[in-house]
């Protein structure tokens, strides 16, 4: 049997907290509670699948809505087609079954990390994270610039994709959607960490040189983490737009990029649960302040910075009782 | 004649991006501290120098008033935050400086509302001044140009040629040498700092007057503040001076003539559709080709 560490015990709370969750918000009466958590896994799962490449591999992308964002207009625009009963270019018919339509999401949104992350890794840096800025920018003011699709007014639909024998419509049907599908990415990032991707990976983030002169190149390691990780925030987009019903610009703005950074170092770089936790805790961190004053921000500021300052190696390492190498 | 008053115009803008970029510069590429609410000290200018020249009546006054509040705000925030974050990751210092950023937004929205403040140009520039024969081109926007020209100047007099300028060299390279030596570099640097946050601050004061003085206008041009700099090559003021040109250059030129020359393709709505947004990608386009190119920008630092 495992070890009981302290991480394992956290796990656990967190497995059933995540499972428990919407009964406890029905038996409170407050059902918009449900739509909550949801937002909370889904900025979870792009969170975590940001840290994949922040934290285990170094790379500091600060346009990953731009993933996000592709994910969510996939399911958009599929749905438009399929309403208006019109193809996309002439050439992709419109659809509503999820199992069509996410695994586009999750494919546009990988070839788009791909081509972004092969032109970008030839950086690193300050630069690294500059150039996925400016991607990221591009495509944020190409959605802007589509009028078809609502431009800056964003583009909404009707119903949640369908997922045969499940009714997505239902709130709690489509919050253990979710979060089925961001405890199966995370086991399965675990053990793709835990194998020697992983381990190459962890290497070409301390030293590119030495794990080079192994005989392993960097390149191809970094592009194939980058890939998978805007492929799962695609994934993230995709299940936000079906959330919400609606996909806008703002999925794919700078400052959702800064958002999930903050999760991620919020919740402790490199830990993988911690992006999920740091998404919690800023999103409620949000809703709460928000429901209290109208000026949340000038509260949430130096809460930000002063949990920079002091909670060094985020929320999970404080938890855990480990601290960042 | 259209396009040599846009030409202008880009310098104009250019000129308005140096003044941010080079403070963002000097703290960037000297202390290695990324300083997202850079924004927020332009916007604080902006603020400021619009509420003292609508209350004072006097342009001199608004500069005045602007560039010091900026400039103590900028010390205070270094000393009291940024202080402790010089050896800390760079994702750290996002994160610490998007918070200051949410924290200045809410306070201007408190104490200022969200309505956009109105800022005069001063009586004495408001006329326009005729260039080439049959181009007229606003006075205060001139100006703007003739200040930015001069800041750069003494910015690399400063640099180049003080003894605060060589410490401030030697400071990047390293700097627990200069402390050896006998330096208080904690004093230069929160002296670089307020010197980067008055011309923030001024670029703020001068912006006034052209773009309208609201909430969130800082991060609009931070963005490209930092395009500028990447541009340019980190820590360089003669690259942020090149790349502030360059950037304000395609970026107007491309927002006045890419919709017409679209019209000359396909239909009247459609041209502006594409044009604006293919406009607002233009310099992130020129970034990302300039980063394949030389991934270090244009004129690097150091090698």
């Amino acid at each position: 049997m495992a070890r009981l560490t302290r991480e394992r015990c956290l796990l656990l709370a967190g497995l059933v907290l995540i499972l428990a969750y919407p009964w406890g918000a029905a038996a409170v009466g407050q059902p918009f509670l449900v739509g909550l958590g949801t937002r909370v896994l889904i900025m979870g799962l792009a969170a975590a699948s940001l840290d994949l490449a922040v934290g285990f591999g170094g790379m500091v992308s600060f346009g990953h809505a731009a993933f996000f964002g592709i994910g969510g207009y996939a399911v958009g625009i599929l749905a438009f087609h399929a309403h208006e009963e019109t193809a996309f270019l002439g050439l992709v018919p419109g659809s509503n079954l999820a199992l069509v339509v996410w695994p586009a999401a999750v494919g546009l949104a990988g070839v788009a990390a791909l081509a972004i992350g092969a032109l970008s890794l030839r950086t690193a840096g300050v630069h690294f994270i500059m150039i996925t800025l400016a991607f990221a920018q591009m495509l944020f003011f190409l959605f802007v610039s589509l009028k078809v699709y609502g431009g800056d007014d964003g583009l909404s639909f009707r119903p949640r994709n369908i997922l045969p024998g499940l009714d997505t419509r239902d709130d709690m049907s489509f919050y253990y959607v979710v979060a089925v599908l961001l405890i199966l990415f995370l086991i399965l990032a675990r053990r793709l960490l835990d194998a020697r991707f992983g381990v190459a990976l962890r290497g070409v983030r301390e030293n590119e040189r030495r794990l080079a002169a192994l005989g392993i190149r960097p390149y191809g390691i970094k592009l194939a983490a980058f890939t998978l990780s805007g492929a799962v925030a695609g994934l993230a987009g995709a299940l936000m737009a079906n959330q919400a019903r609606f996909v806008s610009p703002e999925l794919l703005h700078w400052t959702k990029s800064g958002d999930l950074l903050i999760m991620v170092i919020l919740g402790g770089l490199g830990t993988l649960y911690g992006a999920v936790l740091g998404a919690a805790v800023l999103i409620l961190l949000e809703t709460g302040l928000a429901a209290w004053t109208e000026h949340w921000m000038i509260v949430l500021g130096p809460i930000l910075v002063a949990l920079i300052l002091f909670a060094r190696g985020g929320l999970w390492g404080v938890l855990t009782g480990r601290h960042r190498p | 004649m259209l396009l040599a008053e846009q030409i202008l115009n880009g310098a104009q803008f250019g000129i308005m991006l140096f003044l941010l970029a080079a403070g963002l510069t000097l703290v960037f590429g000297i202390m290695g501290l990324i300083n997202l609410a850079h924004g927020s000290l332009y916007m604080i200018g902006a603020f400021t120098a619009a509420w003292a020249g609508n209350a004072t009546g006097s342009f001199a006054a608004a500069l005045a008033i602007g560039m010091v509040v900026t400039a103590v705000v900028g010390m205070a925030i270094e000393a009291a935050v940024l202080r402790r974050l010089y050896a800390r990751d760079h994702l750290d210092q996002v994160v610490a400086t998007f918070g200051l950023i949410l924290f200045f937004n809410e306070a201007a929205t408190w104490l200022f509302g969200r309505q956009p403040l109105f800022a005069a140009v001063p009586p004495w520039l408001a006329g326009s001044v005729e260039l080439l024969p049959g181009v007229p081109y606003p006075a205060y926007r001139l100006a703007i140009i003739a200040v930015g020209l001069l800041v750069a100047l003494l910015l690399y007099l400063l640099v180049a040629r003080t003894r605060l300028g060589m410490l401030i060299r030697a400071g990047s390279s390293d700097r627990e040498m200069v402390r050896a030596l006998g330096v208080d570099i904690r004093l230069i640097y929160t002296v670089v700092f307020g010197l980067g946050a008055l011309l923030a601050g001024l670029a703020g004061v001068m912006a006034g007057p052209v773009f309208s003085v609201q909430v969130g206008m800082g991060e609009q041009v931070l963005i490209l503040t930092f395009v500028v700099i990447i541009i340019g090559g980190i820590g360089s003021v003669r690259g942020a001076f090149v790349g502030a040109l360059l950037v304000g250059m395609v970026d107007t030129l491309t927002r006045a003539f890419l919709p017409g020359l679209l019209k000359t393709l396909m239909s009247t709505s459609e041209a502006d559709a594409i044009g604006g947004g293919a406009s607002s990608m233009a310099v992130y386009v020129l970034m990302a080709a300039i980063l394949l190119w030389r991934p270090r920008g244009l004129f690097p630092a150091h090698g």
